[in-house]
């Protein structure tokens, strides 16, 4: 009797993601496909960064949470292609980062890069205006292109004059 | 899916692979060094974050190694229980750190390198390579817009700074001709589509590394001597002080985990 995919992926939206809690695994766009293969329920999720901790962390609490929800076959797969863009993240995620103090991404990944020279070409630019998410000003700058996780840059607004996380662009 | 490919001999594949995984594996254990010396905060946590992805993009070329050894050999055991001979990384990354300056000159210097061979590797006839390519590649394109954002504004600093840089460079510089070497296994790789020859790097590599070096007020040494041995496990001296250290749990606690 296998539940239906449309439930697993309600069960998986009830996820939160381990180091930016106020998004769901399912908001981050990590979870790639929900599918049965005979009686095991098949999950395909992709990391965000190669390094990043918190895939061990994710893959964990969507076993313990499946489990919790009745799923006793269950198999995990990762997939690395095509590589995981912040592209993916939901509308209502990039709304829930904003509320949460942190920027979201601005402008698709990969797209074409506003400044010349060879470096800009070769990584795709870095000219960006990042609203603060506080007040709204877009008179912010970059403190450093790594903030708290591989995932965020920090920036200072210079406007309200504070501090905040820039979920970058991936 | 499996170990197999039909393409190319598996212990070819196996050498190409340590090579990539054991580069990005020394580089970011050597990055890694920097937790907690930095600095600034901020760039504490930059070096902390890129040495993260180094070691995780290890983790993926490391594993396929194993898959395609076929021995049973997972990321740890090639990761920890090696000897430094066994190791198939540039003496680029094994290099010391040095101050910040000339670890950021050695960052760069491969960041362009890796940058540019893996943009090729998204190509691989081999999926599994071409996989491993787009994700590593997305991240090294971040570390290079760092890397040479501050080699320019080091280079182009303060005399002080400006003097680092170009005794970084100097230090450095004959560590980069090993990256552009191309023996057997790469003629293989570049043959069956695999991947590219590297010599095939080295133009491109020079035009932007001379491009950022000049806007640094930086000159790279008029020489190309270079030292070799790295890819093939001939290597300097610091390379077993690195294992000594990053092999010392697995090595004193045989199976240690947590």
């Amino acid at each position: 009797m296998a539940v239906p995919t449309d439930t697993v992926w309600k069960w998986l939206a009830d996820i939160p993601d381990p180091e930016i809690p106020v998004l769901s695994l399912t908001d981050l766009g990590v979870i790639r496909d929900v599918h049965w293969q005979d009686e095991t329920l098949v999950v395909t999720v992709t990391p965000t960064y190669s390094g990043c901790p918190a895939t061990a962390v994710i893959n964990l609490d969507i076993e313990t949470k499946l489990r919790q929800c009745g799923i006793d076959k269950l198999r995990l797969e990762q997939q690395l292609s095509p590589p995981w863009t912040t592209d993916w993240l939901s509308e209502t995620g990039r709304e829930k980062l904003r509320k949460y103090g942190i920027a979201p991404p601005v402008g698709q990944s990969g797209s074409a890069p506003a400044s010349g020279g060879r470096i800009a070409r070769l990584t795709g630019g870095d000219s960006l205006v990042v609203a603060c998410p506080r007040c709204g000003s877009e008179n912010t700058e970059k403190i450093s292109q790594f903030g708290s996780t591989p995932c965020k840059a920090a920036y200072r607004c210079r406007s309200c004059l504070e501090p905040f996380d820039y979920f970058k662009c991936h | 899916m499996g170990g197999s490919n039909d393409k190319i001999a598996s212990d070819i594949l196996f050498e190409w692979l340590l090579r990539r995984g054991d580069t990005v594996l020394v580089l970011g254990h050597r990055v890694s060094e920097w937790c907690g010396h930095s600095p600034v905060l901020e760039e504490d946590i930059a070096l902390a974050n890129v040495a993260l992805d180094l070691i995780g993009q290890a983790r993926m070329w490391l594993s396929l190694a194993g898959e395609v050894e076929g021995k049973g050999r997972g990321e740890n055991e090639l990761a920890y229980l090696r000897d430094a001979w066994d190791f198939r990384n540039v003496l680029l990354a094994e290099q010391p750190n040095g101050d910040f300056g000339k670890t950021l000159m050695r960052q760069f210097l491969i960041d362009t390198f890796q940058v540019l061979q893996l943009k090729e590797l998204e190509t691989s006839a081999d999926p599994r390579i071409a996989a491993i390519a787009a994700k590593a590649g997305k991240e090294a394109a971040y570390h290079l817009d760092r890397s040479a954002d501050l080699v320019i504004r080091l280079g182009d600093g303060t005399p002080e700074s400006h003097r680092r840089m170009q005794d970084a460079l100097d230090q450095l510089w004959s560590y980069t001709g090993e990256l552009f070497t191309s023996d057997e296994i790469d003629q293989a790789m570049s043959d069956a589509g695999l991947a590219p020859d590297p010599a095939s790097l080295k133009s491109e590599w020079q035009k932007t590394v001379d491009e950022v070096l000049a806007e640094a007020t930086l000159t790279a040494p008029d020489s190309a001597f270079a030292h070799l041995g790295g890819l093939t496990g001939r290597h300097s001296e610091h390379l077993g002080h690195l294992l000594a250290e990053m092999q010392f749990l697995q090595r004193a606690y045989p199976g240690a985990t947590w």
